[in-house]
């Protein structure tokens, strides 16, 4: 695969690492019990620790660091025995304590590695660095009134991991790729919500470029970014741009940058003179973070299977494609309704092909144009299975499906219900299409002739004319081979 | 007149012999008498006589039900402002009872007011509180006398008699050495054993709530009912705390006291040295076996704590910004701005010295040669004391390197103020328990006091040890 893009002058290779921030899934924040409910009221979900009030102090959320351990065995990675929280200093509106508790030196996980699978069925291994554990700030409002910024600390304290990749993203593609990985990996482990739009999940993109073989570039950093667009189109301009200044001559300098969504550029965020010295420091009010063998051991037992020991059971259980696999393995909602609607009855496993087809692009592509959720799809497993059930038996074509799964989408019903309704059983009779074939011929006598002259395409005419008669309902293959007979029979 | 003691009071309500209106309205009487001694940073007199109210209508036993406590202005109380002695929470009223003060609640305890300190106990004179100086109720007339710090106004508050006992907290010596000072007795508990939930923090992992006292069986009463476990302060030990007054034993015979050479600095004055000879000496008559110990890292313990103490400070004083309680700066017009003249504003010259060095010596190509290098001398300091101990049973020390100086000595030389604290520092940075005692007086008729430290969470000896030389003094 080529990965490069062309400048002006040469060709040039990006270098990208992600930073993931990952709101940890716990109805309470990391070091208070305040709420983390997403949409309330300004304020609302404050607790005096959250306001850094006098005096007080953090206490350790046990089920984030639970959270955390999870994640970083969903990621392949070592965990921590022994982990600090440091305090990274800094002044701003919207962090209370004038710190943010955070993991520097020890975090709680170290070294992993995800998967990601491309649609030609190669993958590719991206290494982890590191997952650790801080807290959210609050949220400045700019915009509530001319002259004043107003403070929630609603989000303030709230837990995330931060999730660092190593620099081994080579394209905007697979920098979604990854992040829609680990996105699918921790909604498997239920350690995240991966609700993207109300920032559950965003990501810093560290990206640089070099031509092929040299060194490592000088890097940019652009922050904050919170869907898997916006990160493809700023990676895609701060490349551009920074291979522009390569290759006139000018160097890059390393800098934060902040994305517009609106223009699609990145532009520096601050200047040296205000680079921050955040004066790490182990934090005193909180003890080291220490947790046993035996405490991960038992954390690792809790872990539901993961997208991809599961992309391996499906190709072998049904002989399925890496990457419909894969497709079926991307979402946990996904798979579920695919073990649910294959398991709803017995014969369906012969026909899991069939069954992927049909939630993959016949069922979402309804889902798509009704902006619903696979999670609240009209169409139950069960009735999508027995949808499967009648064309596998030939009881209805797969044409006349497509306007059953429609209908059985508006009205609820189930597709045994249409199909008996509207009577759109297969005609299977060969006597019944016979007459019906016979009828087309005789109607058409001069076509006839001309496909016995060569013009063989009318086949296709002839079958038309005869699905016509029969509302579609005819076995196509019966109709097909009776059709043959019967012309060849002419000649 | 001599001064009732808490055990006697307790008695002599207990017995009706007194009520506890009558009992505090003799204190409230005594507090008004002696306002010039700027004890109280809040005081209410409407306050103190509701509390009476409250108590006489209820019938619950209580321990120390009608007793008169003063508290430090560090600790958040719900019933009075809490400012630290600074400006910039000089109208903050807390809408939370700190752990310590509401132990003393639930006790039934009377709070006769709030009492003042170096602003956010960063001192050691009670010179740099924002609500002035507090004078040493020792002062001959016209030659005011510091009471020592950062805990001044309760040491104040229990040699004056405003009061049956104080809350303190010690960072680097905060209760020993006004105790020293004022001629009362100042017990600074093992790290973790008061929650430091609702105490404003100056240097999280040296603060420790203590007690002051009229003597050392009020102390270990007092002490008894704050110390305890706390799940909101993740340092607070889960330890049973004993009932250190019904314990107590004065009979030390067999036991080994510690003394560390370190501890004779050049320059002590004589009369400390005569007052530690002395303490020794009666230690010695009571079956005592003297040890002379070495705790060799001792000279680093002031620059080590003069580190680490402040870097925590200006982490731990950051949340005062103006944005959301305490003052806010009228001269804003910009974010920054904001900050800059608030924290200009509102912080006094001390707590600006300490959160400037504290944010130097945490500052990227600082850190190791300071910040990381005074950790790992702590971690010896706290091994020499770890291996004395092998050795013996307490140690004894002076506290203090003088007696209450006059109150504007040192006020323009703040190493020769730090200096104050050499005798205490080491004992924080290692955690251990700490008590002052008077014993003995100077020339000029100043009390000086005596240093107890102990093992961690051995409060027990250390109070047996002091009731044991205090009874001998008296």
């Amino acid at each position: 695969m080529n990965n490069l893009i062309k400048g002006e002058k040469y060709d040039w290779e990006m270098v990208i690492g992600l930073e993931i921030h990952a709101q940890v899934k716990s109805n309470s924040k990391l070091f208070s019990s305040s709420s983390t409910k997403f949409g309330s009221s300004p304020n609302s979900q404050v607790s005096l620790v959250d306001a850094a009030m006098p005096g007080m102090l953090p206490v350790i959320n046990k089920y984030c660091v639970e959270q955390a351990v999870k994640t970083g065995v969903g990621l392949n990675a070592k965990i921590n025995n022994y982990s600090v929280f440091d305090r990274k200093n800094y002044f701003y509106a919207d962090l209370p304590q004038g710190y943010q508790i955070s993991q520097y030196k020890y975090p709680i996980v170290g070294e992993g590695k995800v998967t990601i699978d491309f649609k030609d069925g190669t993958s590719k291994d991206i290494r982890i660095v590191r997952l650790h554990l801080e807290q959210d700030a609050g949220k400045s409002l700019h915009d509530q009134n001319p002259s004043k910024t107003y403070v929630d600390l609603n989000r303030s304290g709230v837990a995330l991991m931060e999730i660092v990749s190593e620099p081994d993203i080579r394209t905007p593609d697979e920098a979604g790729m990854y992040i829609s990985k680990i996105r699918s990996i921790l909604m498997y482990l239920d350690t995240c919500d991966g609700n993207m739009q109300e920032g559950s999940l965003r990501a810093d993109v560290n990206i640089s470029v070099r031509k092929p073989g040299d060194e490592y570039g000088t890097r940019c950093e652009i922050k904050n970014l919170n869907s898997i667009k916006f990160i493809k189109q700023a990676i895609n301009y701060e490349a551009k741009r920074q291979i522009e200044i390569l290759e006139s001559g000018g160097s890059i300098e390393q800098n934060t940058m902040l994305f517009n969504t609106s223009t699609g550029k990145t532009r520096p965020m601050r200047n040296k003179e205000e680079a921050h010295d955040y004066r790490y420091f182990p934090d005193p009010d909180l003890l080291p973070l220490e947790i046993s063998q035996e405490e991960i051991g038992k954390i690792k037992s809790s872990i539901p299977e993961l997208p991809d020991e599961l992309k391996n059971k499906f190709i072998e259980t049904y002989n399925l494609s890496n990457y419909d696999a894969s497709v079926l393995t991307a979402e946990k909602q996904t798979s579920d309704y695919f073990n649910e609607t294959i398991n709803s009855d017995s014969e369906l496993k012969d026909h899991a092909k069939i069954v992927v087809n049909w939630i993959t692009s016949e069922l979402f592509s309804l889902l798509n144009k009704n902006n619903l959720d696979l999670i609240n799809s009209p169409v139950s497993p069960e009735n999508l299975g027995q949808l499967i059930k009648l064309i596998s038996t030939n009881e209805i074509s797969g044409k006349i499906a497509k306007d059953v799964l429609e209908d059985m989408f508006s009205s609820g019903k189930t597709a045994r219900q249409i199909v008996d309704e509207k009577g759109l059983q297969q005609v299977t009779d060969q006597g019944e299409i016979e007459k019906v074939i016979d009828e087309v011929i005789a109607e058409n006598s001069k076509m006839v002739e001309q496909y016995l002259a060569g013009k063989d395409k009318l086949l296709g005419f002839f079958v038309g004319q005869a699905m016509k008669l029969t509302k579609g309902k005819a076995n196509p293959k019966i109709l097909n081979d009776i059709l043959k007979q019967k012309l060849i029979k002419k000649n | 007149m001599s001064k009732s003691s808490l055990k006697q009071t307790l008695k002599d309500l207990d017995t009706k012999k007194i009520s506890i209106r009558e009992l505090n309205q003799d204190y409230l009487k005594r507090i008004k008498e002696n306002e010039n001694l700027n004890v109280f940073i809040h005081f209410s007199e409407e306050n103190v006589l509701k509390q009476i109210d409250n108590l006489e209508n209820d019938n619950s036993a209580k321990k120390l039900k009608g007793i008169p406590i003063a508290i430090k202005d560090l600790f958040c109380t719900k019933s009075m402002p809490t400012t630290a002695a600074s400006k910039i929470l000089e109208n903050f009223n807390p809408t939370y009872e700190s752990f310590v003060t509401q132990k003393l609640l639930d006790e039934g305890s009377i709070f006769v007011g709030k009492t003042n300190l170096d602003e956010f106990a960063m001192g050691s004179a009670t010179n740099t509180s924002f609500f002035g100086n507090t004078i040493n109720p020792l002062s001959k007339e016209n030659e005011p006398l510091a009471p020592g710090g950062s805990s001044g106004g309760s040491a104040a508050a229990v040699a004056a008699d405003l009061c049956l006992g104080a809350t303190g907290t010690d960072t680097g010596g905060s209760i020993r050495q006004p105790a020293s000072f004022c001629g009362v007795v100042g017990i600074k508990p093992t790290y973790g054993l008061c929650s430091r939930w609702g105490i404003a923090a100056f240097a999280s992992s040296l603060d420790q709530a203590g007690i002051f006292s009229h003597n050392v069986e009020d102390a270990s009463i007092l002490l008894q009912s704050i110390a305890g476990f706390d799940q909101r302060d993740s340092t607070s030990a889960k330890v049973d705390i004993p009932n250190y007054f019904e314990n107590l034993d004065d009979d030390l015979n067999g036991k080994t006291v510690g003394i560390p050479k370190e501890y004779s600095i050049d320059g002590t004055p004589m009369e400390i040295s005569q007052i530690w000879e002395d303490a020794i000496k009666v230690l010695e008559k009571k079956g005592v076996k003297i040890k002379n110990i070495s705790l060799p890292h001792t000279k680093y313990a002031l620059p080590t704590y003069y580190i680490i103490a402040p870097a925590e400070a200006s982490s731990n004083l950051a949340r005062y910004d103006g944005v959301k309680y305490g003052f806010r700066s009228e001269e804003i017009d910009s974010l920054d701005e904001m900050y800059e003249n608030t924290r200009a504003q509102g912080f006094g010259r001390e707590v600006k010295r300490r959160i400037l060095i504290g944010t130097y010596v945490l500052s990227a190509g600082y850190y190791d040669a300071y910040y990381l290098k005074a950790q790992k001398v702590r971690k010896l300091i706290a091994d020499d004391f770890n291996k004395a101990f092998k050795e013996c049973d307490f140690i004894v020390t002076p506290t203090a390197p003088s007696a209450a100086f006059p109150l504007n000595e040192k006020q323009n030389d703040p190493i020769k103020m730090y200096l104050n604290d050499v005798f205490t520092v080491p004992a924080s940075l290692a955690g251990l328990p700490g008590i002052s005692i008077p014993f003995g007086k100077n020339k000029n008729n100043l009390p000086l006091g005596i240093q107890i430290l102990g093992k961690h969470f051995d409060e027990q000896q250390v109070f047996n040890t002091a009731v044991s030389l205090e009874r001998s003094y008296e």
